[in-house]
């Protein structure tokens, strides 16, 4: 065993002649919070989809709890214990707030095939639906279609479905996109809690929300990692201030 | 099995895969610069054959007749695309497939309100009528051969539009990025009737064509907008190149199919079962190849999508 | 929502009081025509299922409803004929029982259904649409070239099918036949989509990589929609058939599946009672329209235009405002 939740072992990918991720080795440990920072294009998204799934990565290997998980789909990779949130709200609008997190209970206790009974009566999934808004603050929204959240309110709900899977490592695609300074503060005060439960492997734009929360820093630029570190360590490394702030070392 | 039955096959299968490229380009390129499911693009073709038939009948001119086709059905194409096609671009496939639906409700009622019930014909005319001597001594319908002629120069003068005019590079930038020609200050909406009228106009040609080897009647467009469907499918949607490969395929699968399998399967099976199992087998043969190409390529032959 | 939900009722009971009505003053034609309303709207509800929650644009519906109609005009004609149906392992004599009729159809489509949905589901969008289509041309034409079961001509069935206790050839008592399969359909639907299935449906719809990322499988939902969706299709093409007392190559034709969507889209996708509203609606308009001019396609054509461009959610829409739940 290992202390690595989740663990990428040279994982690189092209897209035609473009390198969008180039021999990737990073982890997860328990307890942490692992940011990954980057300029625009330098391949995020690309390593988020590769670790959760729907990307196949051309070499390397994708390990959950030590486990190599490469070949397995995003479902299987769920069900391993991987909660994922979306840059880009990705929620069903026609449905109420609440049944956006049922939906995440029913797939943690893996029994979909239910055709006849109400999902609205099965106490124990709205029970682990309703702590995991209440833990968000948006239980007085539950009844309320999702649509008609503000952009702000759906980041909430975003973290509130990956909370009900009650997973093993969270991985947060730009948690904080869009969401104003008062925002922020209250979902970076959240996150910070959030660790003892499952390490985070955050990717984020908001520097101050990064600086606040890392354990430790990983910097991507054009497909590659360039440096890992510590907050004072990436914040001195010369290497980092060239690359990613475009100053002269 | 004498060879010349075989070549004289063939060439029925190149004919009704050349006539049906004709339409099924149309539909291929809608799609691709407009990414529209134009249910209707049956209707076009009746209208092609309609209006052939009827300026046919008044002026005895087959040229004339196509050239009504032509101009019939592009009119047709512009006031349907100004009218409604152009509000369903955005929408999804569900609402295309709808509307275009309704299309063919209001063109086949709307012909057979003006023309009657009653199938027109449309007569091959004198110069293109008889058999020619093709090399080996097969007697083959100069008016076949025609067709498969006028097919392939179609088929070569689209290529050329595409791929060497103007408009063909604003059609295929349409087809990659539409904000970009906006940008290039191309006007999109122009282009687009534009597009919708050459895809009807050679639908209409089309129904005009084959029109004067069979009846001129409401309904005819469906049968052949299917097998326009299922060649741009075969071919890989929004590729001209891959309606071409799909429609001689479909048009070879088809015909070939009619009359070989059954004789295919007397050789194993008493002659009864072998008819009806071939027949059956040989109608149903051009789905068959379409869900195996699905299966295995499941954008298509041709398509960009993989 | 209250609002549909009395509009939903009505409709119901509307659809009830028409042929009570018709019994009273003795018009076993409008008897028929709300037997037709009835089971054209429980083929559509079967759609709903597929194309509603699941957002499974299928046009080959057809293929279901068409095998419901072979299942029932097969059992049938072997039984009118005392013509054994050698089956190889066993010979069955054939049947005019509807409930077994029943059972043979619900089942053939579900196979069916699940063949066509496995390979269908392969591809999406576009592709998914031509590739329902085709299928269904598929037995359109096996159907028009198998000569054992009349090809093109179709099977006549002599006397309508029987049901214990019940004199099938009272048009009332058909039509209260068709009219509890459809309460029946409704009542399932209404289940399926409070169930932890319709939620899970619901979403596979809307954000299928959301549904991935809670580790469900959206294919595999979709096409357990997919074939129930295609059993009560059936059901409805062996009620049909039985209706008409004859059966045709014509029930697989691709204007059906498309009149099955059109159905839906009258009523209302994704709405329990739009197949129902759509049904009634077009069985109207095929009725009247169709008595004052033999050109009514321009208008239910015209009709069908503005629903689709200017009233997205079908007559349900329009009364009782957008689709949503709770």
């Amino acid at each position: 065993m290992t202390d690595n939740i989740i663990e990428t072992r040279g994982i690189t990918k092209s897209f035609g002649s473009l390198k969008a991720s180039d021999d990737i080795s990073i982890d997860l440990r328990a307890g942490e919070i692992h940011a990954i920072i980057g300029p625009n294009g330098a391949g995020k998204s690309t390593l988020i989809h590769q670790i959760c799934g729907g990307l196949a990565p051309d070499a390397g290997q994708v390990l959950l709890g030590g486990q190599d998980v490469t070949a397995l789909t995003t479902a299987a990779r769920a069900r391993k214990g991987l909660g994922r949130t979306f840059q880009i709200s990705a929620l069903a609008m026609e449905d109420s707030v609440l049944e956006n997190v049922l939906l995440g209970a029913m797939g943690a206790s893996g029994r979909p095939w239910r055709f006849w009974q109400a999902i609205m009566g099965d106490r124990s999934l709205r029970e682990r639906a309703e702590a995991a808004l209440e833990r968000v603050g948006l239980m007085d929204q539950r009844h309320i279609r999702t649509s008609a959240l503000s952009h702000g309110q759906r980041r909430q709900l975003e973290v509130a479905v990956a909370l009900t899977l009650d997973p093993r490592a969270f991985v947060m695609d730009e948690p904080m996109a869009g969401l104003g300074a008062e925002g922020s503060k209250n979902l970076t005060g959240f996150l910070d809690g959030l660790r003892a439960q499952a390490p985070i492997l955050l990717v984020e734009h908001d520097m101050d929300a990064v600086f606040a929360l890392a354990d430790r820093i990983s910097v991507l630029v054009y497909g590659r990692i360039i440096a890992t570190g510590s907050v004072d360590e990436i914040r001195t490394n010369a290497d980092v201030r060239e690359a990613y702030l475009g100053e002269e070392a | 099995m004498s060879t010349i039955l075989i070549i004289e096959q063939v060439l029925n299968g190149l004919q009704s895969g050349v006539m049906l490229f004709l339409m099924a380009a149309g539909l291929t390129l809608i799609f691709g610069v407009m990414g529209l499911i134009n249910l209707a693009h049956g209707s076009l073709y009746m209208v092609g054959a309609f209006a052939a038939a009827a300026v046919a009948g008044v002026t005895g001119s087959f040229l004339l007749a196509l050239l009504a086709a032509l101009a019939a059905a592009a009119a047709a194409g512009v006031l349907v695309e100004t009218l409604v096609i152009r509000r369903l671009y955005a929408a999804d496939h569900l609402d295309q497939v709808l509307a275009t639906f309704a299309l063919i409700l209001i063109f086949s009622e709307g012909t057979r309100l003006i023309f009657g019930s009653f199938p027109l014909y449309l007569d091959i005319p004198s110069w293109l009528s008889g058999p020619v001597t093709l090399p080996g001594g097969i007697q083959y319908p100069l008016y076949r051969l025609a067709l498969i002629g006028a097919g392939l120069a179609v088929a070569l003068a689209l290529w050329v539009l595409i791929e060497r005019t103007r408009i063909g590079i604003q059609i295929r930038a349409g087809e990659n990025d539409r904000e970009m020609i906006a940008a290039l200050g191309v006007d999109i909406s122009k282009l687009y009737t534009l597009v919708f009228a050459l895809g009807a106009a050679l639908a209409g040609l089309a129904g005009a064509l084959v029109g004067a080897i069979q009846s001129v009647q409401v309904g005819m467009g469906e049968p052949v907008l299917i097998l326009a469907f299922v060649t741009i499918v075969i071919g890989g949607i929004g590729s001209i190149k891959g309606a071409f490969v799909g429609a001689i395929l479909v048009g070879l699968t088809q015909t070939l199919g009619s009359v070989f399998l059954p004789v295919l399967f007397r050789l194993f099976l008493e002659p009864a079962t072998a008819m009806s199992l071939g027949a059956s087998l040989a109608n149903m043969a051009v789905y068959i190849l379409m869900s195996l190409v699905l299966i295995f390529r499941p954008a298509g032959l041709m398509g960009a999508r993989a | 929502m209250i609002r549909e939900s009395y509009l939903n009722a009505a409709l119901l009971a509307g659809l009830l009081a028409v042929p009570l009505y018709a019994l009273v003053v003795d018009e076993p034609f409008t008897i028929t025509l709300a037997t037709r309303a009835a089971i054209l709207a429980l083929a559509a509800v079967g759609l709903n299922i597929a194309l509603g929650w699941g957002g499974l644009v299928s046009f080959g519906h057809a293929a279901f409803f068409g095998i419901g109609g072979y299942s029932m005009g097969i059992l049938a004609f072997h039984a009118q004929n005392f013509v054994p149906l050698d089956l190889g392992i066993m010979v069955f004599d054939g049947t005019k029982s509807m409930p077994i009729i029943w059972l043979v159809a619900v089942l053939a489509s579900a196979l069916a259904a699940l063949l066509i949905g496995l390979l269908s589901l392969r591809t999406s969008g576009v592709y998914f649409i031509m590739i329902t289509l085709a299928f269904a041309q598929m037995f359109y034409y096996f159907a028009i070239s198998w000569a054992r079961y009349g090809g093109e001509d179709g099977i006549p069935i002599y006397v309508r099918n029987d049901f214990p206790g019940l004199n099938t050839l009272v048009p009332i008592q058909f039509f209260g036949i068709c009219f509890v399969a459809l309460l029946l359909a409704l009542w399932l639907n209404a289940r399926l989509v409070a169930s932890p299935f319709g939620l899970a449906l619901n979403a596979a719809r809307q954000v299928p990589v959301r549904v991935q990322t809670v580790g469900l499988d959206p294919t595999r939902l979709k096409l357990v929609a997919f074939v129930m969706s295609g059993a009560i299709t059936g059901l409805a093409g062996a009620l049909f058939a039985d209706l008409n007392r004859f059966v045709s190559p014509s029930m697989f034709s691709w204007h059906l599946s498309g009149e099955l969507i059109v159905l839906i889209i009258l009523g209302g996708v994704g709405r329990l009672m739009g197949p129902v509203l759509g049904a009634v609606m077009f069985v109207a308009l095929e009725h009247w329209l169709g008595g004052l001019t033999t050109h009514w396609h321009i208008a239910l054509g015209a009709i069908l235009l503005g629903v689709v461009l200017f009233a997205r959610g079908g007559l349900i829409g329009l009364l009782c405002g957008p689709r949503g739940q709770t």
